[in-house]
């Protein structure tokens, strides 16, 4: 089920990652990355532990600072503004801007923990668009619906399950109605029975076109949904291309052992 | 062996003499020595209470004919007024001197180090006093720019009055041991929630009041309650820079009638009142935050 990508941002990528380079502490984790999403494209991103996808993905809304190279989401360069023959590191009320039509899903959920899931979803309408409170609410509860908890719009994250936690999060960066949406290993942390309510939505969610990008150990999952797949080795995007092709028919031999590795 | 072994199956028959229909009489562990340990203590607390109701030095008409006096009174109201004062820059300031700390400027954390470092090494009486003679220190305080113009100035002698050496005294080193309360507190929340809020696009003071104090609160309201108790005893230190707190209008009352341990007494008295109720209020606080913390960290 392929889907055809006839968004008019089939021209300029959603997300484009060009040579990205990024060091802890001289550790060299990027060296170099490459990478191109269209609207309304979902890419897996694979690669073994360590290799440096949360890294890629974090420095995607800027969680992560980077060494060299440069990210443009949406047609944007994000942290910097280009001026002449230099990058002016942006304020961080701008980087916030930037990061507002980002959505991020994170492994551990990270749910305010001291607000209820409903205003978990209202509270980044309220305090970073300024939405009318009774406005935001009413959107919360639609993303709650969205992800099939509006039952549980007034329980706290300690009282729901790992599976309907990850989904308030979905709701949450939802509800500011971002172009994009990041996904960082969102089921790695959950009891495999609550592993498919969580790539219900994921799914659901691709089928309404959003654009994503998903570092995922889930296969199956990237073979069903994903548009095209890329991997992750040593800090290096070693291949990229339709999921059906990397995915199956992987050109480069670390992905290869990858996969053999992961679906024995 | 096989002797032994009808021994072992009928030694196991004697452990068990109890019909199984009836159930067995639990006897528990005699604690002789706690029985004479108590009847000691008890004996020594009948003697001590003995002696302060029967020694009539203690004048305890005097302790119930000045407990409450208009000057008591005053006094009592002004040593709380100093201590909700006092401990509101306490807490003001120790949340600055811990955004300080936490923040990635090293010329802001390294100056509230420096500050914490500067008031919690030093006694609070030796502060007290040096905030009471400050105009002899500086006798004029003045507005204006840096190194520059002066708009205004002022005499330190009027500008800072007992009251308000007392309240800097006991503020300014009160915000010291605030801001290491605040700081763990701070620390204790997960780096993920911020991570969270700045993915969702939310800034930095936002992000801290929204996010990071709200959950903070549950490591902080605990010891502040301490804080506040102690704040409260604290504040009898005053007396040396003749403000009249509690304790000073007791001492301006016996400096005149002499009768110094009554009113000590009675002092001490409103002390023990308003410390008793600020720990059952404590109590309460920490019990709903414990509760709290309970249910939301059991699944995180
Ligand atoms: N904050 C950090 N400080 C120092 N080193 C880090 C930091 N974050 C990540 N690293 C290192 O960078 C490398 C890449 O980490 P990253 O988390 O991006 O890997 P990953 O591909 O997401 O792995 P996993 O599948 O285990 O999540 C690892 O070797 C990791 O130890
Ligand atoms: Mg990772």
């Amino acid at each position: 089920m392929e889907r055809t990508i006839e968004n008019e941002s089939t021209s300029a990528p959603a997300v484009q990652v060009v040579n990205l380079t990024k060091a802890f502490h001289q550790t060299p984790v990027l060296k170099g990355v490459n990478l191109e999403v269209a609207g309304g494209e979902v890419c897996c991103v694979l690669g073994r532990s360590g290799s440096g996808k949360s890294t890629l993905l974090r420095c995607m809304n800027l969680l992560e600072s980077f060494d060299s190279g440069r990210i443009i989401v949406n047609g944007e360069l994000m942290g910097y503004r280009e001026k002449g023959r230099r990058l002016y590191t942006l304020k961080f009320a701008e980087i916030a801007r930037q990061r507002s039509s980002i959505g991020m899903v994170f492994q551990r959920f990270n749910l305010f923990a001291h607000m209820t899931a409903l205003e978990n979803v209202m509270e980044a309408p309220v305090r970073v668009r300024r939405l009318p409170k009774a406005e935001a609410r009413e959107r919360g509860m639609a993303m709650l619906e969205r992800v099939g908890l509006a039952n549980r719009a007034s329980a706290y994250p300690s009282q729901l399950s790992g599976g309907q936690q990850q989904r308030v999060a979905i709701a949450r960066a939802l509800a500011m109605d971002p172009k994009v949406m990041l996904f960082d290993e969102p089921t790695s942390a959950l009891d495999p029975e609550l592993v498919g309510e969580v790539l219900g939505v994921m799914r659901q969610l691709a089928a309404d076109g959003m654009t994503m990008i998903v570092v995922t150990h889930e296969i199956a999952f990237a073979r069903e949904v994903a548009d095209t797949a890329v991997f992750i080795d040593a800090g290096l995007a070693v291949e990229h291309g339709p999921a059906r092709q990397v995915l199956s028919q992987p050109e480069h031999p670390s992905t290869r052992a990858f996969l053999e590795r992961v679906l024995k | 062996m096989p002797v032994q072994a009808s021994d072992q199956a009928s030694g196991r028959s004697q452990m068990n003499p109890i019909p199984s229909d009836e159930a067995p009489i639990i006897v528990p562990e005699r604690k002789p020595g706690r029985w004479v340990a108590a009847a000691l203590v008890l004996v020594v607390a009948a003697m001590v209470v003995n002696t302060v109701l029967t020694n009539e030095r203690f004048q305890w008409d005097v302790v119930f004919e000045y407990f409450l006096s208009d000057r008591i009174l005053a006094g009592l109201g002004n040593t709380l007024n100093l201590t909700l004062v006092s401990m509101t820059i306490g807490i003001a300031g120790g949340l600055v001197l811990a955004l300080m700390r936490l923040s990635g400027n090293p010329v802001l954390s390294s100056t509230a180090s420096a500050y914490i470092w500067l008031f919690r090494g030093t006694p609070l009486f030796v502060q007290l006093l040096f905030w009471g003679s400050i105009s002899a220190l500086y006798p004029r305080l003045s507005i204006g720019v840096p190194f520059g113009v002066e708009f205004a100035t002022f005499s330190a002698n009027d500008l800072i009055s007992p009251y308000t050496a007392a309240i800097l005294g006991l503020g300014l080193n009160e915000a010291a041991y605030m801001a290491e309360i605040m700081r763990s507190g701070i620390s204790s929340v997960e780096r993920g929630q911020t991570e969270a809020a700045y993915a969702l696009g939310m800034r930095r003071a936002t992000t801290t009041w929204r996010i990071v104090l709200p959950q903070a609160m549950r490591v902080i309201i605990p010891p502040t309650g301490n804080q506040l108790i102690g704040m409260l005893k604290m504040s009898a230190m005053v007396a040396v820079l003749a403000y009249p707190e509690l304790l000073y209008s007791a001492q301006l009352i016996y400096a005149v009638n002499y009768q110094t341990i009554p009113l000590l007494i009675t002092a001490s008295l409103w002390y023990l009142i308003v410390t008793t109720v600020l720990s059952v209020g404590q109590h309460f606080l920490e019990r709903h935050y414990q509760r709290s913390d309970g249910g939301r960290r059991a699944k995180e």
